[in-house]
C-alpha cells in the first residue's frame, strides 16, 4: 500500500532553521527508509510566510497571504512510502528524529485513496475526463 | 491499531539485521534464523502485554544472542561444531556479566546499531547466501522472503499458494543444504559477483511475477508479493549502485506495476494494455522507475535485459495512448533485446511491435524465423499475431487458418471465443 505522510508543525516553531544536529538526524533516517526500499518519494515545503490561503465560506472567497499564525498545524513536507501495513508505516514514523526544542509535531500518515473507494460518484463522464486530465498533465511533464 | 501487525511490521524492519548478526556469531544462517524465529516469538508474547520497546532492535538482539548462549551451553558437550564458538561466548560471557550488562562485551560479532542498522555489508551477504545456486529457485525464493523480507512461513505459503508445511519443509531443507554445502557468509568477490547477482535479481523479479501476474480471486495476496519484490529490488540499489541492472530491474517492476490497477476489469477479467485506461496507472511509480531506468543507463555500461525491459515499459508508460505509441522504439529495443537475451518470446514481441510500426513484411519475417520453434507451437499468442500480420498483408485465408489453429491452444474458454471470432472474420473477408 501506498501512503502519504504529512510532516506538520506549529506556526511558533516555522522558520528557526534546523540545527545541524537535526539536519545530520534527518539525512540519516531518510537514507534508512531508502535502503529499507519503502521511500517512493518525498520534499519539503517553504514556511507558511511564503504561501497564502484561499478560503471558501458561506459563498465568499477570500485570500489570506501567510503566515498562516492562527492555524493550528502547518504542513512542512511530506513523503510518499510503500508500506505493507499502516501499522509498519506508524512504526516507522515512530522513529523519525525530533527537534528537542520543538513544541509540537505530528505526523500524519494517511493511505492513498484506490479507484473503489469513490463507488458510484465517480461517474463514466468524470472517469474519462480524468483520463483526459492525466494525459494532459503527462505532457506537461515531459513524460509523453 | 493492531498490536501483532506492529510486531510483524517492527520485524520486517529489524529481521535481516537480526539474523545477519546471529550469522555473525553462530556462523551458520540456519541456526542464526532459528534463534531469530525465537527472538520474534518471544517479541510475539511480551511486546503485547509490555508495550513494543523504545529500542525493538537491541530487545531483539539481546534476546536471539542470548538463545544462541543457551544454545551453545546445551550443545557444547554433545556438538564439536559448536565447541569453539561456545568458549568464546563464555570468555565473552563472563567478561560482559562483570559489567553487569549481556550486550556490552559483544560475543564475536558486532552489535546491531540501536535501529537495526548491523554493517551493510552482512545483510547483503544475506541476500546473496538466501539466494545462493546451491540452492533450488523456489528455494532461493522462499528462503529471501524469509530471511531478507521477514515474512512467516504461513505468508509466504499465501503467497505461492501451497500449504504453509510445504514451505516449512522447502525451508528446513535449503538450510539444511546450505549447512552441508559449507557454503561460506560472506559477499561474493568481484569475478562470482556478476553471476551471483544475476540470481539474485532472477529471484527477486521471479517473486514480483508471482504477484504481478495474479489472477482475480487472489490479487491482493499477490499484489503484497510483487510490491515486497520492488521493496527488495530498491534496497538491494542502496546497497549496490554501481550495479546498472539492479536499477534496470527496479525500473522494470515499477513502471509494469504502475498499471496494476488498470490490467484488472471491474469482473477481474484482464484488461490489455491498448484498451487500459490510462488515467489509473500510478504516477509516482512511473516517476520512480522512470528515475531508475535513468540512473541504470546513466552508469554507461552496455544495457543489460532487464534495464532494455525496462527501456520497453517506459515507451509506454511515456504514451499518452496505445494509438500514440512509439513502436519504432519498441522494436528496436526489442532488437537490442533479442542480442543479449535470445528468445522465441522476445521474436514475438518483436514482431507486434513491428507490425504497429507498420511494417507488416518485416513482421511476417520474424514470425517465419521462429516458426519451428516448440514454444511457439504451443503458444497461442503466437498464431494470434500471425493472424493479424496475415490480415494487413491481405492474406485473410491463411489469417483465418492461423487464428483457428490459436483458439485450439488458447488456455481460457474466453480467449478461444474470441479468437474463433477473429479468425470467422478473416475467413469471410477470404
Amino acid at each position: 500500500m501506498k501512503v502519504m505522510v504529512l510532516v506538520k508543525g506549529t506556526p511558533a516553531d516555522e522558520g528557526a532553521p534546523p540545527t545541524t544536529e537535526l539536519l545530520e538526524a534527518m539525512t540519516a533516517y531518510n537514507e534508512r527508509l531508502v535502503k529499507a526500499g519503502i521511500m517512493l518519494d518525498g520534499a519539503g515545503l517553504k514556511p507558511s510566510a511564503h504561501g497564502a490561503r484561499i478560503v471558501f465560506q458561506g459563498g465568499t472567497t477570500s485570500v489570506v497571504d501567510g503566515p498562516f499564525t492562527e492555524a493550528k498545524e502547518i504542513i512542512g513536507g511530506y513523503w510518499i512510502w510503500q508500506v505493507s501495513s499502516l501499522e509498519e508505516a506508524i512504526e516507522w514514523a515512530r522513529q523519525c528524529p525530533t527537534d528537542p526544542s520543538g513544541a509540537y509535531g505530528v505526523l500524519e500518515i494517511r493511505p492513498y485513496i484506490e479507484d473503489e473507494d469513490f463507488g458510484e460518484a465517480l461517474t463514466p463522464e468524470l472517469k474519462e475526463r480524468e483520463a483526459r486530465m492525466a494525459e494532459q498533465v503527462r505532457a506537461q511533464r515531459g513524460e509523453a | 491499531m493492531d498490536i501483532r501487525r506492529t510486531v510483524e511490521a517492527v520485524w520486517r524492519r529489524e529481521s535481516a539485521h537480526l539474523v545477519a548478526a546471529l550469522t555473525r556469531l553462530v556462523n551458520d544462517v540456519g541456526l542464526a534464523e532459528d534463534l531469530a524465529q525465537e527472538a520474534f516469538a518471544a517479541a510475539l508474547r511480551q511486546w503485547p502485554d509490555e508495550g513494543i520497546p523504545d529500542n525493538p532492535a537491541a530487545w531483539l538482539a539481546t534476546v536471539g544472542r542470548r538463545r544462541a548462549v543457551d544454545l551453545i551451553r546445551r550443545e557444547q558437550a554433545r556438538s564439536d561444531r559448536y565447541a569453539q564458538i561456545a568458549s568464546e561466548a563464555h570468555t565473552a560471557m563472563d567478561a560482559s556479566e562483570a559489567t553487569g550488562a549481556l550486550a556490552g562485551a559483544g560475543l564475536t560479532a558486532p552489535l546491531p546499531e540501536p535501529g537495526g542498522d548491523t554493517p551493510d555489508d552482512d545483510t547483503l551477504a544475506l541476500v546473496f547466501i538466501a539466494c545462493h545456486p546451491v540452492l533450488s529457485r523456489e528455494s532461493r525464493a522462499a528462503l529471501t522472503l524469509r530471511m531478507v523480507a521477514g515474512l512467516s512461513t504461513e505468508e509466504i505459503a499465501r503467497a505461492f499458494l501451497v500449504p504453509p508445511a510445504t514451505i516449512g519443509q522447502r525451508i528446513s531443507r535449503a538450510k539444511r543444504t546450505l549447512a552441508e554445502a559449507h557454503v561460506p557468509f560472506e559477499l561474493p568477490s568481484e569475478t562470482e559477483l556478476p553471476a551471483r547477482l544475476a540470481a539474485v535479481l532472477e529471484v527477486v523479479y521471479l517473486l514480483f511475477n508471482e504477484g504481478y501476474s495474479a489472477t482475480s480471486g487472489e490479487t491482493w495476496v499477490r499484489r503484497d508479493l510483487a510490491e515486497e519484490a520492488m521493496r527488495l529490488g530498491r534496497r538491494l540499489t542502496a546497497w549496490l549502485p554501481k550495479e546498472p541492472e539492479v536499477h534496470g530491474l527496479v525500473a522494470l517492476m515499477e513502471l509494469q506495476a504502475s498499471r496494476f490497477a488498470a490490467r484488472v476489469g471491474p469482473d477481474g477479467e484482464p484488461v490489455l494494455l491498448a484498451d487500459q485506461d490510462r488515467s489509473r496507472w500510478d504516477r509516482t511509480l512511473i516517476a520512480h522507475g522512470l528515475a531508475a531506468l535513468n540512473r541504470a543507463t546513466r552508469l554507461g555500461r552496455p544495457l543489460g535485459p532487464y534495464t532494455l525491459q525496462a527501456a520497453i515499459a517506459a515507451v509506454h508508460a511515456r504514451a499518452p495512448s496505445f494509438a500514440e505509441t512509439d513502436w519504432e522504439a519498441i522494436a528496436a529495443l526489442y532488437e537490442a533485446l533479442a542480442q543479449v537475451a535470445p528468445s522465441p518470446v522476445v521474436e514475438l514481441n518483436r514482431a507486434v511491435a513491428l507490425l504497429h510500426a507498420d511494417g507488416a513484411e518485416a513482421a511476417l519475417e520474424v514470425l517465419d524465423a521462429i516458426a519451428d520453434d516448440p514454444r511457439m507451437r504451443r503458444y497461442h499468442l503466437y498464431g494470434a499475431v500471425r493472424g493479424d500480420v496475415l490480415m494487413r498483408l491481405g492474406r485473410h485465408g491463411e489469417a483465418a487458418e492461423a487464428l483457428e489453429q490459436a483458439a485450439d491452444l488458447a488456455p481460457t474458454q474466453r480467449e478461444r471465443t474470441l479468437l474463433l471470432e477473429r479468425a470467422a472474420a478473416a475467413a469471410q473477408r477470404a
